[in-house]
């Protein structure tokens, strides 16, 4: 399982990464989402796989996951909602006024 | 914190309020305010004189960094004094002469006075400190200042031109002692420079001997002027006199002599110092007094004049250094310790010869309006103490009685022959040189210093060409150099005085073997019919036929070929430089931020992987792997394909779709792997995203119009280098399998019914344990959607209050 997970997490930020390298600002936003997806699985994965119930004490189980990882990974999530949120927004307001969401004519005015 | 160390600091903290007082009395010059600053600290260090007398020496030490072995240790010893009275005697004059030479009405006199400061509080640094770092540290202080000082008037091109070829010289030879510093640190574990010359046999036997030592000269000779890197200071006269007067000829350039003597004793008595030293001095000497000759501008020929003098002491440095050969004891010791005592002797001499004629120069430039020798002539009767301080001066500099300048010329001469008298160091086939080669830059001294006096004293005078009528300088402008000059008859005098207070304790710092060598030594100024005094009348006679004959050979250095003028060098090398970071900027810097992100992650994989194949061995951990179902590679199944599909789409839509697709995926992924609350946010915050992406999409009408089949081809360099990260990134998450470095610290989240209250452990983490994270947590929220809300709004508001998108 942890190699599968790896090798999702390899594929997951492979994408990602050819998609933040991309001329479309739409494409790009997308792709630091992809990544966010692989960076949560990774924080996850390195903690150690079905290792125990769920972290919570009410189900009786001998041990239990980490509870440390998974709360990192919910302030990522809300983090990262917020600022694709934003970019998002950014990206539509940028096309509003410019008329593209080309990287390669967005590039600010010459004399600069 | 002793009070050496207050007089350090003291004129840099003085130059805070020179603003203020500038600013408060705006009717008395801020010099004479300035004025106190150098006079105390005089004062102050001119009580240790005595102790040094004796052969004493005193340390202070302040820690500043000790765990790196940087402290501000203060060492006052012969040498460092010395220089320290130097640097605040003359400074002291320099600042009387500059309230007659600036003018309190035009000049920026705060601007003026601050460099001033900064830079004698640096330069008392660097002569001062024992700590090599420290000393570094005021050592480009000093470069720095110098370079204010040069540019001081800023409006005109040569003064900017000036201060940066100043700059880039002295400063990269700052990096190359930096470089040589840590070198040494590297071989004999410390900075400070006392315990670097007791190890000083560990030094020379080491490999990186001959680099440290090359780089610390090229710090040298940087900033002392010496050949090929003289050209600076020419340029740098360009500086107001007074600073010339100071740093250009007096002080600062004498730090590289300051630097070589401090480390004779640590690097010198091997054949590599004594041969560089030694030869770039001679070579500078007459390279700098040929070049003195054909300059018209009197401010030119005294910067040759000064680099030829430099070139002296250097090079008699270096002859002096064959005495650290010798065991202590033998006759050799003396015989050659000799040279060094030529070298201070003329050190100080130089100061104070050197520093009157750069007054009188000044003088003559501020009360005729012109330095050019061809315009000027004829003024001895119309300033008569003027030419009488120029003739002191410059018979001093060619050496003749009764001015102390004969007294070291003809030390100089006798160190010479006793360097040609060596038979170490291969000096038997070649030794004859120094003592042909020292003559005859002599008889060229002598010329110039003629010229000096003659064409702007003698002559015909032609007011005329004047830009001014001239006149005598005010009483307060000659002072300054009437004591300069009063000096320079009294050390021929008496110059055992100097010798005993100063030159002896320098001396005793150089060669630390020959000190008390010289206790029964008496300096005289006769010593009968010897070769010296030989050497000397020969230069008197030959300069007086070339002088005569100057004319007739003046033109010869128009047939110097052109390769052979450095300053063409400099300029095609820097303008070469210039346009070739031009070329590597233009080739790099493409303005695509997806260049730029390509090159950030090119180097995480060179950095990252490299690290991870040189440093760790891989391992793949196949031991106590979790189990997989079918349920979760059907999932996994599903999750590549829609990654597939987000790179591979050309459609907007299906892309957007795909990430939804893929975000639900996860949150079943976290349902698998326990961690139904992950599962649950990534749910909720996937469908909100879904949502707002489809609604960005509602509001881009056109976009539609123009390509909903966005035609962006495959890119296969961009592909490598993603597959690149991604695969590192792989195996870095396999590797960390393998790793238990610590027990986790989760356990004590276990308790969390009991401390928290929660059977949720996450939660209790988020809401209690760490509440104040997840409350700034919330704060960027709230940010993000401040942001949002203002991007969205401005919009409307610019638009006049009408709602497009509505």
């Amino acid at each position: 399982m942890e190699i599968l997970m790896s090798i999702l997490i390899g594929v997951l930020v492979t994408a990602g990464t050819y998609l933040v390298m991309s001329r479309s600002l739409l494409r790009i936003i997308l792709g630091t989402a992809v990544i966010g997806h692989g960076a949560l699985l990774l924080l996850l994965t390195t903690a150690g796989l079905k290792e125990g119930a769920p972290p919570i004490t009410n189900i009786e189980a001998l041990s239990y996951a980490d509870p440390l990882p998974q709360a990192l990974i919910l302030t990522a999530i809300v983090i990262n909602f917020a600022t694709t949120g934003f970019f998002l927004v950014l990206a539509y307001r940028a096309y509003k006024e410019l008329g593209t969401d080309d990287m390669d004519k967005l590039r600010g005015i010459d004399d600069e | 914190m002793s009070w050496v160390h207050l007089m350090i600091v003291l004129p840099l903290l003085f130059a805070v309020f020179i603003p203020l007082l500038y600013k408060a009395f705006p009717r008395i010059h801020t010099g004479w305010f300035v004025l106190v600053v150098p006079v105390l600290i005089f004062g102050y260090l001119a009580t240790y004189l005595p102790m040094l007398a004796n052969g004493g020496t005193a340390i202070y030490e302040i820690p500043w960094i000790p765990y790196l072995d940087i402290n501000f240790t203060v060492f006052v010893d012969g040498l460092g004094l010395i220089f320290a009275l130097i640097i605040s005697g003359i400074g002291a004059l320099v600042v009387i002469y500059s309230i007659y030479y600036l003018s309190k009405a035009r000049e920026a006199l705060h601007n003026f006075y601050v460099y001033l400061m900064m830079f004698m509080g640096a330069m008392l640094g660097v002569v001062l400190s024992d700590n090599m770092i420290v000393l570094y540290l005021f050592w480009e202080l000093t470069s720095i200042s110098s370079f204010l000082l040069i540019a001081y008037w800023y409006q005109r091109k040569q003064s900017r031109f000036g201060a940066q070829k100043a700059m880039l010289i002295t400063v990269l030879g700052g990096f190359a002692m930096l470089a040589s510093i840590i070198m040494i640190h590297n071989i004999t574990g410390t900075f400070s420079i006392r315990e670097v010359i007791a190890q000083s046999d560990l030094l020379v036997q080491h490999d990186l001997f001959l680099p440290a030592m090359l780089l610390l000269l090229l710090g040298a000779f940087t900033k002392s002027a010496q050949f090929p890197f003289h050209i600076w200071l020419p340029d740098a006269m360009e500086a107001p006199t007074p600073i010339s007067a100071y740093l250009h000829s007096a002080t600062m350039v004498k730090a590289g002599i300051y630097l070589v003597a401090r480390f004779t004793p640590a690097f010198g008595g091997t054949p590599e110092w004594f041969w560089i030293v030694t030869f770039v001095g001679l070579f500078t000497l007459i390279w700098g007094s040929l070049n003195a000759v054909k300059q018209r501008d009197l401010k030119a020929l005294l910067a040759f004049s000064t680099i030829s003098q430099l070139g002296l002491i250097m090079s008699l440095l270096g002859m002096g250094s064959a005495a650290l050969y010798f065991n202590p004891g033998d006759q050799g010791v003396q015989l050659h310790a000799y040279a060094v005592l030529a070298a201070v002797f003329h050190l100080i001499n130089h100061s104070t010869f050197k520093g009157s004629l750069f007054m009188v120069v000044g003088i003559v430039d501020h009360e005729t309006g012109t330095r050019d020798m061809r315009k000027l002539g004829g003024l001895m009767t119309i300033m008569p103490v003027s030419f009488t301080l120029a003739v002191i001066g410059s018979l001093s500099m060619a050496g003749l009685p009764p001015f102390n300048g004969f007294i070291s010329k003809e030390m100089f001469f006798t160190g010479t022959l006793s360097a040609a008298s060596l038979d170490i160091f291969n000096m038997s086939t070649y030794g004859a040189i120094i003592p042909v080669v020292a003559w005859i830059a002599s008889v060229f001294t002598f010329i110039y210093s003629i010229i000096l006096v003659y064409k702007t004293f003698l002559g015909k005078y032609q007011p005329e060409r004047l830009e001014k009528k001239a006149h005598e300088a005010p009483l307060g402008m000659l002072i300054p150099p009437s004591i300069l000059g009063f000096l320079v008859l009294a050390i021929f005098f008496f110059p055992n005085v100097v010798g005993d207070y100063a030159l002896k304790p320098m001396v005793a710092s150089i060669i630390p073997s020959a000190a008390g060598v010289f206790d029964d030594y008496a300096i005289s100024w006769w010593h009968g019919f010897e070769p010296e005094l030989f050497m000397t009348m020969a230069v008197v006679a030959v300069g007086l036929i070339l002088f005569a004959t100057l004319n007739r050979w003046i033109g010869l250095y128009n047939h110097m070929p052109q390769w052979m003028h450095l300053n063409n060098w400099f300029k095609h090398g820097l303008s070469g430089m210039e346009r070739g970071s031009h070329k590597v900027i233009d080739w790099h810097m493409t303005g695509y931020i997806r260049d730029y992100l390509m090159y950030i992650f090119i180097t995480i994989i060179l950095i990252v992987g490299g690290s991870y194949f040189l440093l760790t061995d891989f391992t793949l951990y196949t031991e106590n792997l979790a189990s997989i179902s079918l349920f979760e590679i059907v999932l996994a199944l599903v999750l590549l394909g829609s990654t597939v599909l987000v790179m591979a789409t050309r459609s907007r839509l299906t892309a957007v779709v795909s990430v939804g697709v893929l975000g639900y995926v996860v949150a079943l992924f976290f349902i698998i792997l326990r961690a139904p609350d992950l599962a649950l946010t990534q749910l909720a915050i996937e469908t909100v995203s879904v949502a707002l992406y489809l609604l960005c999409f509602y509001h881009l009408p056109k976009l539609k119009g123009r390509s909903e089949e966005e035609g962006e081809k495959f890119k296969i360099g961009n592909f490598i280098v993603a597959l690149g990260i991604g695969s590192l990134v792989t195996l870095l998450a396999l590797s960390v399998n393998g790793y238990n470095l610590f027990e986790p610290i989760s356990v004590y989240y276990g308790d969390s019914y009991d401390l928290a209250g929660a059977a949720n452990m996450v939660n209790a983490i988020l809401a209690d344990f760490r509440g104040f994270d997840t409350f700034l947590e919330i704060v960027v929220v709230a940010i993000a959607g401040l942001g949002v809300y203002a991007l969205v709004r401005l919009r409307l508001e610019k638009r006049g209050g009408t709602d497009e998108s509505q």
